[in-house]
Parts: structure tokens; sequence; C-alpha cells
């Protein structure tokens, strides 16, 4: 009986909505649809579950903390910082820590939930990258990703300096002086941010704003978008049998999905409240107050702006500083701290097009490649990865320094030779390790799996029994695209004439050669029959797989 | 909607390229075929869920507890407890949430078609002729002064919001206050950060002082100080005088063996504060550049390019130091009009 009389009631509030607001046509559209389950889709999840996170405790933090450089007497806990002078805000943070009930629980939870979220959203950018999902019709969505990004590392930024303590206020200064480099109107945009000198009595409240109102909101507002854009293409898939770029396969939104979904949210926020509890964070009580002359070594900023204090590191600065004219430029800080993250930043933002450039590629794609199958993008990823990384591990050369006993200036000099060899040794292993898993998968698809089991023949011939492929694995294997580099046509055209943009054409023919030289064709039927014509053991099939991977590089 | 072919022809028509198997058959899990299984799954989300509000309990037994009483560790002690009580009511929701999908809930697979994005054309066409409608409508295209009027009005206007932000928002933009510090002529050199002046007797040979100007204590306490201090913190450095070279145009600015430097790196800013003894090295601990302080504190490795500035001092009446002048260049970091 009751459950007829729930029945009624819900029935009674959809039948109410729907008057109002045609709800029930959304949820006929969204209740069942369908999304793809992997792993690896559930990364972007962990950024959005904990950028709800950062929103939860920092609405938390912004109850107690007072955004104000305005210099005070700390009056109360911890010992050591009573009857210190400091800023409202760092004393602030002080009381949200030691007398809150709870408020270093949430300091600390916002600061993981923050590193959490820089890393599932750069670990979410390498899925998407190395499959392939930023391909048509999804380049905008990459774009808005890395914008994403982008602002991410702002609200890092900004947030990390609020508490005002020393360790903050140094990456401050640091700002400070890359600002002041900027030719021209350096020293008038450093005025800008601070207010007048640094660090002077705005740059607080100006952060705070910015982090508790601007970049949160943009952020929000590009999540949006993504998400959105994300309903509208739905979501892509792993290839394998059935799934094509005309359908997608996976369990329906309501109820799987949502309590999958659901479910990974809460383990998210648990994880994130596990780290707060017991991992410590951010101790700006054993930093103190920001003074402009104390300081530490083996500071370390957050992880995620590593890359940029490593550039800073190793660029030298013999030779880098220029006066022309009386003005001066510096080089040894506009190189590492502008032009390195902007060509970092310039490669993510153009790669799919120009990817799709030399792919002469309009097609959409919804089922994804498989790593290996791209050889030279996978490896134009993990050359970007690496750079990244030594950029981070120079940006510790003084604890690897301390930690190791090594001379610091020996260990910024192999930091300095590798951020060249580095990347260019990971782009060749990389795509050599692909081109060599795919001819794997078609001795494979070729001639099945090893069984172990001998087989005497009666002329006395020993064999090894194969096992063939299933359809499974043999799709899996043989479903997909080697693209060939571009031709490019004739300079002039059947009357002689100079074609125009034929330069520009040939430009892009040897982007493409770059691309897609080597290449490692899929199995086609034919070959898998004659493989098997050619008996069991199948030397002959192998040999004229290699003939074919050659050829491609021949022309 | 869900369809699970089994193809078993291996080559399609053309026999260039290999047949789709379609989707893989649904294996069953343990509880779709027994009922005790079922029933099991069912038992462990119930029990998830009874984990989670344990958690909040013992979130709340926690609060009440462990109050934290001003020292770090009874502050650890309560973040602790209670962050372990909230993590145990979040994980048990999720968990249980996610056993409950994975164990119970249909787990066939379904496909569904994708339409093309883009707009059929007859759409497309519709959307254009709107758009030329519209236009037509406004006569945009026939009245051009209309549009550089508009256009004009609109570019304009945010200048009322620009103009008094930027009037503001660089304080008094006065950047040529980069240049001076608070250094004057007699200027007693105090230590940092008792304010105490230094006598050159005090200073021993191989020991470093942390120095700020001699002002008042109200000055020190006041809004103004922290950019003042950014800009006039010094090292002071006694050498055995042999081991001292200078130049010839800086031969009176030391004391004694006594040489102050701007402590602000000229890379980016950070306060150089790591002295070597033996090497006479002062290293800055954000990116190790390294200056020679025996030899006007030229850099001898990292990424700043110009030596510290020099502080020139000498003694007054009573022994202690003082500053001959402000420094005679702009100090820390470099920018474009810094010469000038
Ligand atoms: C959008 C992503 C965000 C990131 C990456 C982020 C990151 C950070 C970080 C790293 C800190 C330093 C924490 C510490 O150790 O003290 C911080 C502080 C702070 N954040 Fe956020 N935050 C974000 C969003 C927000 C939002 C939405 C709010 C407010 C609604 C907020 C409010 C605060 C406050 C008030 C502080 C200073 C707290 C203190 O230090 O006591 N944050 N943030
Ligand atoms: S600020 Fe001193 S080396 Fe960069």
């Amino acid at each position: 009986m009751s459950t007829t009389t729930t029945e009624r009631a819900a029935a009674g509030t959809a039948d109410y909505l729907d008057q109002r607001t045609g709800l029930g046509k959304a949820v006929k559209e969204f209740a069942r649809k369908t999304f793809p389950d992997h792993w690896s889709f559930l990364l972007g999840e962990i950024a959005l579950y904990s950028l709800i996170v950062l929103i939860l405790s920092g609405f938390f933090l912004t109850m107690f903390f007072v955004p104000s450089m305005t210099l005070v007497t700390h009056d109360g806990p911890p010992a050591t910082m009573d009857g210190v002078l400091m800023s409202e805000a760092f004393s602030s943070t002080l009381r949200t820590s030691f007398e809150v009930r709870g408020g270093l629980l949430m300091r600390q939870i916002h600061h993981w939930a923050a590193l959490l979220f820089m890393a599932s959203i750069v670990t979410h950018m390498m899925r998407v990258f190395f499959t392939g999902a930023f391909r048509k019709p999804r380049e905008l969505n990459w774009l808005v990703g890395t914008t994403l990004l982008i602002l991410g590392l702002a609200a890092g930024f900004t947030g990390y300096s609020l508490p005002d303590d020393v360790l903050s206020g140094n990456g401050l200064r640091i700002t400070d002086g890359v600002i002041k480099s900027i030719p021209i109107i350096g020293s008038y945009l450093s005025y800008f941010v601070f207010g007048g000198e640094f660090p002077g009595e705005d740059i607080i409240p100006r952060l705070f704003t910015l982090h508790i109102f601007v970049v949160p909101g943009l952020i929000l507002a590009l999540v949006g978008v993504h998400l959105f854009m994300l309903v509208l293409h739905k979501h892509t898939q792993y290839p394998g049998g059935g799934r094509k770029d005309t359908n997608v396969v996976g369990f329906p939104l309501f109820p799987v999905y949502t309590a999958k979904a659901g479910g990974f949210f809460f383990i998210v926020f648990g994880v994130i409240a596990l780290m707060g509890a017991t991992m410590a964070i951010n101790n700006v009580w054993n930093y103190g107050p920001f003074d402009p002359s104390p300081v530490s070594a083996g500071a370390q900023p957050d992880w995620y702006m590593l890359f940029l204090e490593g550039s800073l590191r190793l660029m030298p600065g013999q030779g880098t500083e220029w006066v022309i004219g009386g003005y001066t430029l510096s080089l040894n800080i506009l190189v590492p701290a502008v032009i390195v993250p902007g060509i970092l930043f310039t490669f993510l933002f153009v790669y799919p097009f120009v990817e799709a450039a030399v792919t002469k590629d309009k097609r959409e794609h919804h089922v994804l490649d498989r790593p290996r199958n791209v050889p030279v993008r996978t490896a134009l990823g993990v050359a970007f990865l690496t750079a990244f990384i030594i950029l981070a591990l120079a940006g510790s050369n003084d604890l690897i320094a301390t930690h190791f006993s090594l001379s610091i200036n020996a260990i910024t000099w192999a930091f300095r030779i590798l951020i060249f060899v580095g990347p260019w040794f990971a782009f060749w292993v990389t795509k050599r390790i692909c081109l060599g898993l795919q001819r794997k998968d078609r001795e494979l698809v070729l001639h099945g799996h090893e069984t172990g089991r001998i087989v005497r023949f009666a002329n006395g011939e020993y064999i090894e029994v194969h096992r063939p492929l299933d359809d499974q694995e043999r799709w899996l294997r043989v479903n997909y695209d080697a693209h060939r580099p571009l031709e490019v046509e004739p300079a002039t055209d059947s009357r002689g004439v100079r074609r125009k943009g034929y330069k520009q054409d040939r430009r892009m023919a040897r982007l493409s050669r770059f691309f897609y030289e080597d290449r490692v064709e899929p199995v086609t039927p034919a070959e898998l029959e004659a493989a098997h014509s050619h008996g069991a053991h199948d030397e002959i099939g192998a040999a004229a797989g290699r003939e074919e991977i050659g050829s491609g590089s021949t022309h | 909607m869900s369809e699970n072919q089994h193809s078993t022809d291996v080559t399609s028509a053309d026999q260039n390229t290999f047949a789709d198997p379609g989707i893989p058959e649904h294996q069953h899990r343990r509880g779709d075929v027994d009922a005790a299984a079922s029933k099991r799954a069912e038992r462990q989300v119930v029990v998830l869920f009874a984990i989670s509000v344990i958690g909040t309990i013992a979130s709340l037994v926690a609060y009440f507890a462990f109050r934290p009483d001003g020292t770090t560790s009874g502050t650890r002690l309560s973040t602790l407890t209670l962050g372990l009580g909230m993590a145990f009511a979040l994980l048990g929701i999720g968990l249980a949430a996610v056993h409950w999908a994975k164990a119970i809930m249909n787990d066939t697979e379904v496909s569904e078609e994708r339409h093309q994005l883009s707009s059929p054309d007859d759409v497309r066409e519709a959307a254009v002729a709107s758009l030329k409608a519209g236009v037509d409508d406004s006569g945009i295209a026939r009245r051009g002064m209309l549009k550089g009027a508009a256009l004009s009005a609109l570019a304009l206007f945010p200048l009322t919001i620009a103009v008094p932000l930027v009037s503001s928002v660089g304080g008094d933009w006065n950047v040529s206050k980069l240049r001076h510090t608070r250094w004057e002529k007699g200027m007693r050199l105090a230590t940092d950060p008792t304010g105490r002046p230094i006598k050159a007797s005090d200073v021993t040979i191989g020991s470093v002082f942390h120095v700020i100007p001699d002002v008042s204590e109200k000055e020190r306490s006041s809004g103004e100080w922290l950019s003042e201090k950014a800009k006039a913190v010094v090292l002071l450095i006694r050498l055995d005088p042999r081991d001292l070279h200078e130049a010839d145009d800086r031969k009176g600015w030391s004391y004694d063996g006594i040489v102050a430097y701007s402590k602000i790196c000229t890379h980016v800013g950070c306060p150089v504060a790591l002295y070597e003894q033996q090497t006479h090295h002062l290293l800055c601990p954000c990116h190790q550049s390294t200056f020679d302080v025996a030899d006007g504190a030229k850099v001898v490795f990292g990424p700043a390019h110009r030596p510290l500035p020099q502080l020139p001092i000498t003694v007054d009446d009573d022994g202690y130091l003082v500053a001959q002048s402000d420094f005679h260049e702009p100090v820390g970091p470099s920018y474009w009009e810094r010469l000038k």
C-alpha cells in the first residue's frame, strides 16, 4: 500500500514540475544516456570532485580568514607566535588552525584537495592526449581543458600566498622580480599588481578576491562548458568489439553511472579527508609571518609550480642580461619565466590542430586510439612530460644535492644538459617502443598465442602449436588506421603556372612525413589467409609482414 | 537499443578489412545466478552504510573528547580524530554506493546510436536566412554611420571604469622609488630584527650580520616598513683585509675589511642568506645564484647576472658603523629603465 502512496506523491511532484518546466523531455533524454566505463575516465571525475571539496572547505575557511595586511600583535597560540607582530592575514590563519574547531583539518583538506585537483587535471589531460580524445569533434573541449589547467595554477598560486607567511611571501617576491623583468612596462606592472612597491599593503586583499571569486568563478563557468560539451559529444570509448564511431557502448546514466559517480565523489572526498586528518601540510606557524629578510634553504613551492622554479634555476645568468640603448633586457628571467612556459602551453593549445592538419583528417572520432598505434603523438607526449619532469626536478636541485651529497653546481649543469637531451631521447625511445608493440600485435594476429605445446610431425620436424586469436582479441589489434604522409601536389599546374600555397603544402607534407613516415600497417584478412595457408609455424608469414612494415618509408 | 550480435565470419564483404565481432558476450556475475551471493552483496552494502554512520558518530564524539588546548600536539589530536571520523563517514557512503552499482545493479552493456553533430543542411540554410533577415531588419549593412556610432560607444564606455581604476590601482605610480632605499649619509647599521646599532669592534673576522637601517621602533611597526625593509636589508661581513679585492672606485666603501652588500638578490629578489666562510661565497637559496663577497659580490654561478649592490660604510665618532650614502644603484631585480 505504502509504495502506491509514494508513487502517487512522486507522480504528483513530477507532474507539477513538468507542467512548469517541461522537465519530462530532459529526463527522457538523459536518464538512460549511455556512459562507457574505464578506470582512466575517473581521472576527470577526480578533478571535478576535488574542485567541489575545494569549494566546500574554502567556504569554511572564508568564515575565519581575514584578508588584511594590517600589522597586529598576535595574541594566542601557538606559544612561539604569541606577542609577535604580524599581518592580520597570518594571525587569522593561526587562529583558524589553533582556535577554530576543525580549522586545521579544513586547512589541510583544502591544501591536499588543491594538490589532488592539479594532479588529476594533469593525468586527465595525459589520458586525453595519449588516446587521441582531443580529435574532432572535441578540439574545443581540449582548449577549454587547457585553459582550466592554467586557471588551476592561478587558483593554487593565489591561495598558497594568502596566509602571508615567509615561504609564500618569498614566492610573491619572485613573482615581483619576474614581473619587473618584462620589457618597458615591468616596473609599472609591478606597481599595478602590488598597489605600489613590493610588498605594499594591498596584495593579500587583492589575491583574496582573485582566489575566492574571480578564479573559482571562471573555473566553474568553464567546467560548465566542459561538461556541457561532454554531454553534447557523448563520451569517447576504448576500441573493442561493437565500439564504433557511430555508437556509444556502456551503462545507463541512471542508475548505474549515477551510483558509481556519486559514490566515487564520496570516495574522493573521503580520501582527501583521510589525507587532511593524517598528513600535516603547510604548518605556517613554523615559518613565521612574512618578513623580507629571513629565508630558509630547501623551501619548495607546491609541486605544480616546481617546473617554473626549475626553469628559473637552470638559466645561466652569464651574458643573458642585455643593456640596449641604456635599457635593461633581462633574458635570464624572461626566457625561463615567460618563454619556456609559453612554449609548453603553446604546444598544448595547438597540438590537436597540427595533428589534424598533417593527417588531413576531417572525420569525427569517438573510438579512442591505443597509444602505440600513433607512435609519434605518443612519443611527443612523453617528450613533453619528460621536459616537465626535468624542470620540476631541477626545481628541487638543492634537495637532490643535499640528499645525495652532490655538488649543486654539478647537478645544475647535469639538468642544463638533460633539458635538451632528455626530451629528445624520450621521443626516440617511445617511438621505437610503440612501433615494436605494433609489430608484436601483427605477429600475434598472424600466428596466434604461443601455447608451449610442442608437436612432432611424421617427418621428424618439431613445431610449437599456436592458438589463433579469438575474434575480440584480433579485432582490437587490427582495427586502426595507419595514416600515410600527405602527398604534395606539383608546384605548377597543368599549364605550368606556379601554384599558390605550394610552399605551405610542402612544409605541411614535411611535417606529415615526420608524423607518419614510420608506420606499421594493420594485418589484412588476405595476409592472415596467407599466413594460415603457409602452415602452422609461419616463418614465411612473419617475413612477409616485415616487408610490408618497411614499405612505408620508401617513397 | 542493445544488440549482442556475434558474427562468425572474420572478414567483411570486401576482404580488405576484418569484420567487427560485435559487443563481447555478457559475462554473468556470481550474484546474477546465485541468490545467496546476491543477498551477501546486499548485506555488504548495508554494512558499509553502517560504517559511515559510525564514522559520523565517532567524529562527534571526538569533537567533545578532544578539545584543542592551544598546543600543537593537542591541535593535531583534535584534527586527527575529527578527520578520521569524517573520512569513515564519507568512505562508507562512497564504497557502499559503488559496491551497490557494481554487484547488484544490472551490468549489461547497452549501445546507443550517436547522431551527427552538425545540423542538417536545411537547418543551416534556415539559420543563415534568419540571421540575414535580422541583419536586413536592423539596416546595419546600409547605414554605415549607425554601425560606426554603435561600435564607438561600445568601445569607449569601458573607459569610465578603467580610467579611475588604473589611476589608483598602482598606488602613486611613482616607480622612481625603486631607485632609493631608506639608507642615507650617517644612518647607523642596526641588527635585524632587534634594531641594535652595530659597533665596528663587534664584527669579528668571518662573522655575518643581518642588518637594517637604525630607524625608530615606531617606524618599524608601521605599515610601510615592510616595503622599506624589502629594499634596505643588508648583509655585513668582515673579511681578512688581505682577502678583499676592491675595485679602485670602491676603495673607500669598506671599513677595515668590513663590507656591506644588499641582501636582495639581483636575480628575482630573494634574500641572499647563506654565507660560506671558506670560499667567501654568498648563496641565494631560491635559485642558487652564488656571489663572491671577496670580489665585489660578483656572480660566480647561477641565474643572476649582476653583482649585489654595495652599501658604502664607515664609522661615526662613537665607533658605530654608518652608511656613507644610499646605494649607488637600484637594489634587487633588474627592470627596463633601471639604468636611466
Ligand atoms: C579552485 C581551486 C582552488 C585551489 C586550487 C585552492 C588552493 C588553495 C591553497 C593551496 C591554499 C593555501 C592553503 C593553506 O595551506 O593555508 C588556499 C587557501 C585558501 N583558500 Fe583556496 N583554493 C581553491 C578554491 C577556493 C575557494 C572556492 C575558496 C572560497 C570559497 C577558497 C578559499 C580559501 C581561503 C579563505 C584560503 C586561506 C585559508 C588559510 O590559509 O587559512 N579557495 N587555497
Ligand atoms: S632570487 Fe636569488 S637566485 Fe633567484
